[in-house]
């Protein structure tokens, strides 16, 4: 799995492994997980280096309840523009349905309540008079599971352009052609843009679904554990293109994939039983983490 | 429980294979020329014939218990179609090398040697091998004056009549709202007149020709001496068909076998439907099918549609989904029923001769005020609905039910402002008494399987939408499509091989259904096809274009598979038409079937086939 992202962001397993403990000062863990299991108030402790950021989404007081049930609160983060951040965390904490906010997604669960603020580059998510349609048409999604559409690769991939209603075929061509490249699936697909596009391998299907994703040139690209179902080699071009999508695209990424996360994002974010625990700089995370529980799901401890 | 499973599953796939077997055996075998045999027996009659059915005699005492049941036919000379007799009484066996069978127009086959021929009554062949090779040679051109005198008298007369019938109608429209003597009633009343005086001159030349054709074919007759060694002399052009079927090789009785099963297919019946074809009856089928498919195929989609992407789950639909489900259990004579008791007498009736108690216009005019009050409501209060913030629960609730309600009391105010218009007379008054649409028809014999039809669609439907996975509705709203978008681009053909299989199974329900049709338009003999080709030159333009006469009764292979197999007076011969008409439909529905199911197999190959992972 060497990829050329390592060497512009990699940190080695090894350090991760061992560092956090050594260094965390910080000695409160048990009690203080006990009380956010009970419920009671939490800051979460955001390093200094986000404020430094120039935020294209800022989530203030975001708190989201499926039916009685709250899954997360009291959300505040600001994901910086143009860099990879990744979401981690247990399962069942709440990064899907976090990233799932974003894009308003949780529309279509009847049960989903919310309270709280986004606002994306200045914006408000959810106010009163969004468009949730134009909201979405701003970011896009690429999902665990791949889900390519009933169609063509060239449809697949022009489907966002297409739903407005765009029939140029020369945008359209340009686009496709694009995207393809910018997913790494260009060389591989472009004598047989006309046939289905079930007919791929899961990793390209993966990578199909990048394409339609940014085909757009959205605004945030949301990515829920991309490469969860694909095997190494294709996890490995998959952390490539994530690294060419920074700077052109902000992506907020979640996974499971402690190596990910340190191997491919600028910030990480922890999350605990749906509230932010920590966020910062993945450097500092991974090597330098403010709170012990923080520490301790790094290093594998718990969760 | 192998054993048992797997007994269960041979026995079904055993009874399912015996009778398609049957049906095919007995279907397929019908038209072949079987050999004429002549049997004289102990009290000296002598019986030429085919051998129908052989059988154990148990009342018989004799060392052959066998008997035989030959078809002597000549039913106008013997009164019979069919005799019986014991083979022990049977003295001598032959195959007599120039019996000939005789299939005719009526009354029957006739079997027998031919004597002589005759021309203007006067005999010009003496001997079997001679009279045949005359009647060869005469009889093609008598059938086909025979033909075209048919056509004469259906074709060219049947449309001079219904222009006779369409001026008088006019004249009686007139009389209907004008009075005797005003100038629209005289206007039409002239019209009838020239009509008329061209249709009688045109008549006249019609049956000159008719009578020319008919001089003509009387001149040819043929002498056939039965075995009982009576003579009987019939006319040429009354016979469809002959053969000495003794002398025929393979080939000969080949030719015999498609001559046969062409005449089945492509022509009409003859003899209260027991010989000849069943062309009326296919295409009544075939054209009754595609009807009701244009009309279930789009109700069933949307309706599952709406349940399964629209309504919101709760009691409301899930009773819908339970009254669908029991829909498709209610027995199809019930359909019948009620195709007949509201399409045909109320609808059909309405559409005849409009209400039979109007509104008076004031308060008519009151139904409609409300119903635009009513519509603005609905309108309105849809349009506050989509604009109201989620948040506001309450009032979202409250008008969840309220939109509906609003739009079900426009539509039935729509519905009783059209039904009891006073300024609608129907469209057929004229016709009136004779029913036009108030009868059953081609129409509602479509609208009453369809809606019979319309569970399965509707099911099958509803099951493809929910196999649609929800990572591809997910992939779609991430993409900022509509609702409307994600179902027409990517749910509907996703689902589209299960909707398929929704179509063909309807079709296949639809074609084989009976017993509702023979209460809403199926008959035993329609006069016309539902179907002619209408010349529109002179008035469109010179296109020649299939119209659909949707009012009129058609004749359907289901019903005529009942029909001959317990109507007919002559059921033994009727007997083997029952399976060939029986596999005639098998076969239909399986090409239909095929055709949809390769329709399917290609959308699925697009839409459905799964690569990766
Ligand atoms: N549609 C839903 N209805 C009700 N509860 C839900 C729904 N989706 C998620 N939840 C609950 O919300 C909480 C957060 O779920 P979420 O899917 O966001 O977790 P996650 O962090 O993505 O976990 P994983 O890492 O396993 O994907 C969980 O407790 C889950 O049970
Ligand atoms: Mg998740």
């Amino acid at each position: 799995m060497g990829t050329p992202a390592m060497t512009v962001k990699a940190v080695p397993r090894e350090i991760t492994m061992q560092a956090p403990v050594a260094r965390c000062a910080d000695q409160g863990s048990i009690s203080r997980l006990a009380s956010i299991a009970a419920g009671e108030p939490f800051e979460t402790d955001t390093h200094d280096a986000i404020g430094t950021e120039d935020a294209v989404l800022e989530v203030r007081d975001f708190k989201l309840w499926y039916g009685e049930k709250q899954a997360l609160f009291d959300i505040a983060m600001n994901i910086p523009r143009g860099r990879v951040t990744a979401l981690i965390g247990p399962s069942g904490c709440g990064k899907s349905t976090l990233l799932r906010s974003v894009n308003r997604m949780n529309d279509l669960i009847d049960s989903v309540r919310i309270d709280g603020q986004m606002l994306l580059s200045g914006e408000s998510v959810y106010g009163p008079e969004v468009d949730v349609i134009e909201l979405r048409k701003r970011m896009g999604m690429v999902f665990q599971k791949s889900n390519p559409f009933p169609m063509s690769i060239f449809e697949n991939v022009v489907y966002p352009l297409r739903i407005d209603g765009i029939r140029d075929r020369s945008v359209l061509e340009e686009v496709c052609e694009r995207s393809l490249r910018g997913s790494a699936l260009w060389e591989e697909v472009k004598d047989r843009l006309k046939d289905s596009a079930l007919g791929l391998s899961g990793g390209q299907q993966q990578r199909l679904c990048i394409a339609r994703a940014i085909a757009a040139e959205p605004e945030v690209l949301l990515m829920d554990e991309p490469c969860s179902a694909l095997d190494p080699m294709a996890t490995g071009r998959i952390e490539d293109l994530i690294h060419e999508l920074r700077g052109a695209y902000t992506v907020l990424m979640v996974t499971h994939n402690m190596q990910q996360a340190s191997r491919t994002s600028d910030y990480t974010a922890f999350m605990y039983l749906g509230r932010l625990i920590e966020y910062g700089a993945t450097e500092d995370i991974f090597l330098n983490p403010h709170l012990r529980e923080t520490a301790d799901y790094i290093t594998g401890r718990f969760g | 429980m192998v054993w048992l499973t797997g007994g269960a599953l041979v026995l079904s796939v055993l009874m399912v294979a015996g009778l398609l077997l049957l049906v095919v055996t007995e279907g397929v075998s019908t038209f072949w020329p079987g050999p004429l045999v002549e049997v004289t027996l102990d009290d000296g009659r002598v019986l030429l014939g085919e051998v129908n059915r052989v059988e154990e005699d148990p009342g018989s005492t004799a060392r052959i218990t066998t008997r035989t049941m030959l078809r002597t036919g000549n039913f106008d000379v013997s009164g019979t179609h069919f005799t019986w007799f014991d083979d022990a009484a049977v003295t001598r066996t032959e195959e007599p090398e120039w019996a000939v069978l005789f299939e005719r127009n009526s009354w029957g086959r006739f079997y027998g040697i031919p004597q002589e021929l005759l021309i203007d009554g006067e005999v010009v062949a003496d001997t079997p091998a001679a009279v045949w090779r005359r009647f060869l040679q005469l009889h093609g051109p008598c059938r086909d004056r025979l033909v075209e005198r048919r056509s004469l008298e259906r074709d060219e007369m049947g449309r001079l009549n219904a222009r006779r019938e369409e001026a008088r109608l006019r004249v009686r429209a007139a009389l209907l709202d004008h009075p005797e003597g005003s100038l629209p009633v005289l206007q039409a009343r002239e019209n009838q007149q020239k009509i008329d005086d061209a249709a009688d001159e045109e008549f006249e030349g019609i049956a000159a020709r008719i009578e020319q054709l008919d001089t003509e074919n009387r001149r040819y007759a043929i002498r056939v001496l039965t075995a009982d060694g009576s003579g009987k002399v019939m006319a040429l052009d009354e016979i469809v068909r002959a053969f000495p079927a003794n002398r025929q090789g393979t080939g000969g009785k080949l030719t015999i076998y498609l001559s046969r099963a062409f005449e089945f297919i492509f022509d009409e019946p003859r003899e209260a439907n027991s010989e000849g074809g069943v062309f009326p009856a296919i295409v009544g089928t075939l054209v009754m099918t595609l009807i009701m498919c244009m009309l279930v195929v789009p109700f069933g989609i949307l309706a599952a549609l709406y349940l399964r992407e629209y309504a919101r789950a709760g009691w409301a639909v899930s009773a819908v989904r339970i009254a669908i489900n029991n829909l498709a259990g209610v027995p199809s004579i019930v359909f019948g029923v009620f195709g007949l008791g509201f399409f045909c007498y109320i609808l059909g009736a309405w559409i005849d001769g409009g209400p039979t108690s109007p509104a008076s216009a004031g308060s008519w005019f009151v139904y409609l005020g409300l119903l635009l009050a009513l519509l603005g409501a609905a309108v309105f209060a849809t349009w506050h609905r989509t604009r109201l913030p989620p948040a506001r629960r309450s009032e979202q609730n409250f008008l969840l039910w309220v939109v509906p309600a609003l739009w079900s009391g426009v539509a039935l105010l729509f519905v009783t402002v059209v039904w009891f218009s006073p300024w609608f007379n129907g469209f057929y008054r004229a016709e009136l008494p004779n029913p036009t649409f108030g009868k059953g028809g081609l129409l509602w014999a479509s609208f009453t399987l369809a809606l019979l039809t319309l569970p399965v669609v509707i099911v099958a439907t509803e099951e493809a939408l929910a196999a649609v996975p929800g990572s591809m509705r997910e992939g779609s709203y991430a993409c900022g499509a509509s609702k409307f978008q994600t179902i027409w681009r990517i749910v509907l053909p996703r689902a589209m091989p299960g909707i398929m299989t929704g179509i063909i199974l309807a079709m296949a329900r639809g074609a084989g259904e009976v017993a509702p049709l023979m209460l809403v338009g199926a008959v035993k003999l329609a006069p016309e096809l539902p179907v002619s080709a209408v010349d529109w030159s002179g008035s469109v333009g010179p296109l020649p274009t299939l119209f659909v006469h949707s009012e009129r009764s058609f004749m359907h292979l289901g019903f005529h598979i009942f029909d001959l197999g317990f109507q007919s007076q002559n059921s033994e011969a009727a007997k083997p038409m029952v399976f060939t008409t029986t596999l005639l439909l098998i076969s239909i529905v399986v090409i239909l079937n095929v055709f949809s199911i390769w329709i399917r197999g290609r959308l699925r190959k697009k839409f459905v086939a799964s690569g990766g992972f």
